[in-house]
């Protein structure tokens, strides 16, 4: 298991979770949880996913999936699980 | 499991308040590149050092893109080059073919900065050590990433004061050679009191004899997020203020923690410290001096502020100890003039002073950091405010340092700018009355009477 966090932030529009995870399964990337909601416009989702039987480089897969964002106007990060948990669990 | 509230708020940090790892720093020992040749010395030195870190920025780099956090710097620091010169160089020109190979390295492996140009003299110096010491402004002035840094002094030992009256004219020297960039050479050139063998940051890193072959250490910063969150406790009570900045500092710690054992891990080099730092940059958001004024100072010099220093020092300890098991290096904050735009302003509008920042060094890590003073001081004032600044930190049993930059032609309402991560910095007023008679003194200064303890 390769848990990553993937967060996407921006203006709302049509097919931004199509997309997202159409990229996600062309990659063999496993959707564990979604989290989404709109606050005044604007589109907020918190992805948890396990790249782990992805073929690509996590590198790569950052690269990517940021470029999945710039085409959709909005900004996607992806980020290893761990600098959350270290950050926010003893 | 995360949630999105956690998220968010550690991606903000990151986003908004500048929060970065500061610097990966590989530690490289050249012990075993000694020998009697200059020139197989060096060829020595170029390999071990391009052969141990030729990943390291590359590593730096995937790292940053894993856990989407910058890595500010990657950097070496290597044994300190007096004690591996010392069977093979006899002359000025020996120490700076050194420097330079140590440069050409630098530059080979992709890091800004090399540390470790530096002699351990805080007893007595041998006649290569104070070659080295001699050596040193051409050394900076020839070389673009070289840092160098003396230790001459240390509560076990006392203060060499033959030592500080040669790295005062050292200074002087280096500011004349690199006349026209800024006498940038002396931002590289840093004088210590009880020097630190782990310490990641420049221009003070060395990597000393006790430690093992390579080492990887970790300085963690986030001014900005320490900021941040106590502004959201405005006007609280003490207990509630150091409550906040600790919490921070354990979050800020736990990160740096993570990229030190991943970067430990990827490289195959074992992990040393993490070096719990509060290092400002010129970026807005990013100054030490913004932590203080949040705590209720209208500028940083005011009455107040070494009490604020102090606070802020030990609740960034008292996070982090618990955040890493090992910490090291310096750890606390710094207060760098020039790096840190709250301090710069600061000066300008005549709350802070020399005398001030003397003081706020009694409580913090490091010392009177990154400060432009005018560039007709006499190398005797220089060292007189090295071994004042010595003296705190050998009596108070910590770490102190001195990087002054006396910038050639310039005087007290010039400006100087470095660029990068150095900024810029007003020139400061310094006393000008003479000390020329004690400095001329020589010899040590004994240990004081607390460092007996066997």
């Amino acid at each position: 298991m390769n848990r990553t966090i993937i967060t996407v932030i921006g203006k709302d529009r049509v097919g931004i979770i199509a997309k997202v995870c159409t990229y996600l399964a062309e990659n063999g990337i496993n959707i564990l949880d979604i989290n989404q909601s709109i606050v005044q416009g604007f589109f907020n989702m918190m992805m948890i996913v396990d790249a782990q039987n992805s073929e690509k480089d996590f590198s790569v897969l950052c690269e990517e999936i940021e470029k999945v964002g710039d085409e959709l106007g909005v900004k996607i990060k992806m980020q290893h699980e761990d600098i959350f948990d270290v950050m926010h669990r003893i | 499991m995360i949630n999105m509230f956690e998220v968010r708020e550690t991606n903000k940090m990151i986003e908004e308040n500048n929060l970065d790892v500061r610097t990966i720093t590989m530690g490289i020992s050249l012990l075993d590149c000694c020998t009697d040749n200059v020139k197989t010395i060096c060829d020595k030195i170029y390999h071990k050092i391009t052969e141990k870190a030729a990943k390291l920025v590359e590593v730096g780099k995937e790292i940053e893109l894993e856990f989407g956090i910058p890595i500010v710097n990657k950097r070496v620091s290597v044994t300190p080059v007096a004690l591996i010169g010392s069977s093979c160089c006899k002359t000025k020109e020996d120490y700076i073919e050194i420097a330079k190979t140590l440069d050409r390295a630098a530059h080979t492996i992709g890091v800004n900065f090399i540390g470790g140009f530096s002699a351990l003299v805080s007893k007595g110096m041998t006649p290569s050590e104070k070659l080295l010491i001699e050596s040193v402004p051409e050394a900076l002035a020839q070389t673009e990433r070289v840092c160098s840094s003396v230790n001459v002094g240390s509560t076990k030992t006392g203060i060499d004061m033959d030592a500080v009256k040669l790295v005062g004219e050292t200074v002087c020297k280096a500011a004349e050679l690199t006349k026209d960039s800024g006498s940038i050479a002396c931002a590289k050139f840093v004088v210590f009191c009880n020097a630190p063998d782990d310490n990641p940051f420049m221009a003070g890193a060395f990597h000393g004899v006790t430690e093992g072959d390579t080492i990887i250490n970790v300085g963690v910063s986030g001014p900005g997020v320490v900021k941040r969150a106590i502004s959201e406790v405005h006007g609280a009570d003490f207990g509630t203020l150091c409550e906040t900045i600790k919490k921070t500092a354990f979050k800020v710690t736990r990160v740096g923690q993570l990229v030190a054992l991943e970067a430990s891990k990827k490289l195959g080099v074992p992990f040393g410290i993490i070096d719990l730092s509060l290092a400002p940059t010129p970026a807005i958001g990013d100054s030490v001096a913004e932590i203080l004024q949040e705590m209720g100072l209208e500028r940083v010099g005011a009455p107040g502020t070494t009490a604020a220093l102090a606070l802020l020092n030990d609740q960034v300890k008292k996070g982090g100890i618990m955040a890493s098991s090992y910490v090291g290096g310096l750890s606390g904050a710094f207060i760098p003039v020039s790096e840190d735009q709250g301090m710069i302003d600061s000066v300008n509008a005549g709350a802070l002073t020399l005398e001030k920042l003397e003081a706020m060094t009694c409580v913090c890590s490091v010392g009177l950091d990154m400060i432009a003073i005018p560039g007709d001081t006499k190398p005797s004032t220089i060292s007189g405010i090295i071994a004042d600044e010595m003296a705190i930190g050998m009596i108070n049993q910590k770490t102190t340092a001195v990087r002054l930059i006396p910038v050639y032609g310039k005087d007290v309402g010039d400006t100087v700018e470095f660029g990068g991560l150095l900024g810029y910095a007003p020139i400061m007023n310094i006393n000008r009355f003479d000390c020329s008679e004690f400095v001329e003194r020589g010899g040590r200064i004994p240990a004081p009477v607390h460092s007996f303890k066997n």
